[in-house]
């Protein structure tokens, strides 16, 4: 007990380690379950619905495939590099989400350590952009290393992709930086010219209303960065079978397949931090209802799913959804206790702004063809980054002006 | 025997491994990517160093765009085993002696120096956000002229490598 | 959070400048000598920010920031030599290039 009170910092960063690495495993599988539910609504068709009620154990069904499948290794391939790059790509996803503030610092636990971030650190941006910039070792090293064509194009095309769109990711994010005079994340978020207040009393200070051009640079970067459609060629199955990850199988697989959606989500949290305001609700803060909205949520999820329990026919299937009805409920209404609702308000608008974007995401590649790769090359650097750049120039001058003007 | 000592010993010997493993690496990519372990180390010693930009800049540009257009090269070349050749008895067993007790030379000539008795304190002593301020102020204001003379070398060095990439058509 | 003396980061680099000379002498390759080259950047770039912490000034790291810009120019200009080499002459080995004749 005395190494608890003797060691802050260490022990409440256990926890928050513990803790966030269960929900992001967590929140990778589920938001493979949510891309393909939207993917299928989009096409009038209902996506996996046997597995468990409405497909919910289809994430599970899933990582146990890829546990138990035979794991091939091609025997040319060299071994070292081969079994490195799938951990490299996941494990730099996955540290990225350390330096994330999911909620005010104000929230501490007993001995005062902030509960809502790993490790607040005062550059944060600047190691983040370091951590994706590795990224691309992970793409490049599983290309070269599966020694095998389609391989080797995929993962030298996908990882010239990776570093063209980051030079424009990282110039559109500093108009951003421009306004807020920090690289700190709560001072982009709360700071003296960070997003907390209001235009005319209701329009709030988010970033993406003076940035909005950045915005939508940032977003196409983005998109760009984590090889998603429209942007994927490199790993598209009608092109190059699968891309750099053609010669992996069973669990390897599944780590550059997580790894993907890793880098989505923390480019999500990025682009929710930076402009929509980060854990700030839209609302003012003297609508005190506003601190209801989370259990209020939650008894409507738990309501829907109780509606469908009853109207249910399969007997395994209503035993589940009873079961998230229970979940969800219990989670209403513990919700419901003030403390507790007032400290969930930060993480509970943070996760409403992330799937927003993620739902963005995957209604983009619902829906639009994917670029050629010269056209996906020249749209970068001709147009993304010359855009990025007139951003960057002309925000600098609307806010260097009125200083001009007064001498 | 606190924490930064600890860093400082694992971070050393990262670095020293991965020079070695440089050396004695048998294909290129190989030593590509040991050489990135050592730039990773070096960075975490700029951290403790208490220099935090210098550190993500070292990762952001070296670590992530130079060693990337190092990984380049040798995946386009396709830089397979290297030929090894014998090297002379003299160079291995006169050498090798001869160059590590000029290491230990310099090493106790660094060692008992006046500046190196001074302490390293440890990162995050300082506001890294201020020195961050300071570090930028003095790169646009002091050395402004070296700034500027840098961007435009690196125009210089991409129209070189464009020129000298260009087919003959 | 101390004690760690400025000494320890020196002889390091000098290690580390060192083995990155041993590299540059000893091996055959074009592409691992360049990392060798880097390498020894690398160590230099360590001397300096030692230093500048030992001054308390920050003179050290604004020129530690030039040696990475000038590092990152070099490596382009001298990467896209070596692959005219290679394509060139068919091989990496530089005793293989030591003729100016063909």
């Amino acid at each position: 007990m005395e190494f608890i009170s003797q060691h802050p910092v260490l022990v409440a960063a256990v926890v928050k380690i513990a803790v966030l690495l269960f929900i992001v495993m967590t929140a990778l599988a589920y938001l493979t379950w949510l891309e393909r539910k939207v993917i299928a609504h989009i096409q009038s068709r209902w996506g996996p619905y046997n597995v468990g009620a409405h497909g919910l154990l289809q994430p599970l069904a899933d990582g146990l495939k890829f546990l138990f499948k035979e794991d091939v290794m091609p025997p040319v391939a060299d071994r070292l590099i081969y079994t490195l790059a799938p951990f490299l790509a996941l494990s730099l996803g996955l540290t990225a989400i350390a330096l994330i503030p999911f909620g005010p610092p104000i929230v501490q636990f007993p001995n005062g350590q902030p509960m809502f971030v790993v490790s607040d650190i005062n550059l944060g941006l600047l190691f983040l952009f370091a951590i994706t910039s590795i990224g691309v070792y992970g793409v490049a090293l599983a290309g070269w290393s599966s020694n095998s064509k389609y391989a080797l194009l995929g993962g030298l095309r996908s990882s010239a992709q990776m570093i063209s769109y980051e030079v424009s990711l990282t110039i559109s994010v500093v108009g951003v930086l421009l306004l807020a005079g920090s690289l700190d994340f709560n001072q982009l978020i709360n700071g003296p010219n960070g997003q907390a207040g209001y235009w005319l009393h209701f329009i709030p200070k988010w970033n993406v209303f003076p940035q909005i051009v950045g915005f939508l640079c940032y977003l196409t970067a983005a998109i760009a960065e984590t090889n998603r459609i429209p942007f994927d060629l490199p790993e598209a199955e009608t092109e190059l079978v699968a891309g750099f990850h053609t010669e992996y199988s069973a669990f390897k697989f599944a780590m550059f397949f997580m790894a993907e959606y890793a880098n989505m989500i923390t480019v999500s949290c990025l682009a929710t931090i930076l402009f929509l305001g980060g854990w700030l609700s839209p609302f003012p803060a003297s609508w005190t209802w506003q601190n209801y909205l989370p259990s209020v949520s939650l008894l409507l999820l738990a309501a829907y799913c109780a509606w469908n329990t009853v109207s249910e026919m399969r007997g395994i299937a209503r035993l589940q959804l009873g079961v998230v009805t229970l979940l969800a409920g219990g989670g209403g209404l513990i919700c419901l206790y003030p403390p507790i609702a007032a400290g969930i308000q930060g993480p509970f608008w943070f996760t409403a702004k992330i799937l927003a974007i993620l739902f963005f995401y995957i209604w983009m590649r619902a829906t639009l063809p994917r670029f050629r790769y010269d056209q996906l090359m020249s749209f970068g650097w001709k147009l993304l980054l010359p855009v990025s750049l007139a951003n960057l120039v002309i925000t600098a001058f609307v806010i260097v002006w009125p200083l001009l003007r007064h001498g | 025997m606190n924490i930064a000592i600890i860093m400082f010993f694992a971070c050393a010997l990262l670095s020293v491994a991965g020079a070695m493993l440089l050396i004695l690496a048998r294909e290129p990519i190989h030593s590509a990517l040991a050489l990135i372990l050592v730039m990773m180390a070096v960075a975490v010693l700029y951290l403790l160093l208490g220099a935090p930009f210098i550190a993500a800049v070292q990762i952001i540009v070296y670590a992530g765009a130079i060693m990337v257009l190092f990984v380049f090269v040798i995946m386009l070349l396709n830089a397979g085993v290297e030929e090894r050749t014998d090297f002379s008895r003299i160079a291995k067993f006169g050498g090798v002696p001869l160059g590590f007790l000029l290491l230990l030379e310099i090493a106790h000539s660094l060692y008992h120096s006046p500046v190196g008795k001074a302490i390293a304190n440890g990162a995050g002593s300082s506001n890294d956000a201020a020195d961050t301020a300071k570090l930028s102020e003095m790169l646009f204001r002091q050395y402004l002229f070296p700034f500027e003379a840098t961007s435009i070398l690196i125009l210089i060095a991409i129209l070189g490598a464009l020129v000298l990439a260009r087919k003959e058509s | 959070m101390s004690a760690v003396p400025i000494s320890w980061y020196l002889v390091l680099s000098a290690i580390l400048f060192g083995l990155g000379v041993v590299a540059f002498v000893f091996k055959r390759n074009i592409i691992t000598i360049f990392m060798s080259i880097e390498l020894m950047l690398n160590a230099v770039n360590l001397a300096f920010v030692a230093f500048a912490r030992a001054r308390g000034d920050l003179d050290g790291l604004v020129f530690v920031f030039f040696v990475i810009v000038v590092a990152a120019a070099e490596a382009a200009v001298g990467l896209a030599i070596v692959i005219m080499l290679a394509q060139n002459r068919q091989s990496l080995n530089v005793e293989r290039v030591s003729l100016l004749k063909l």
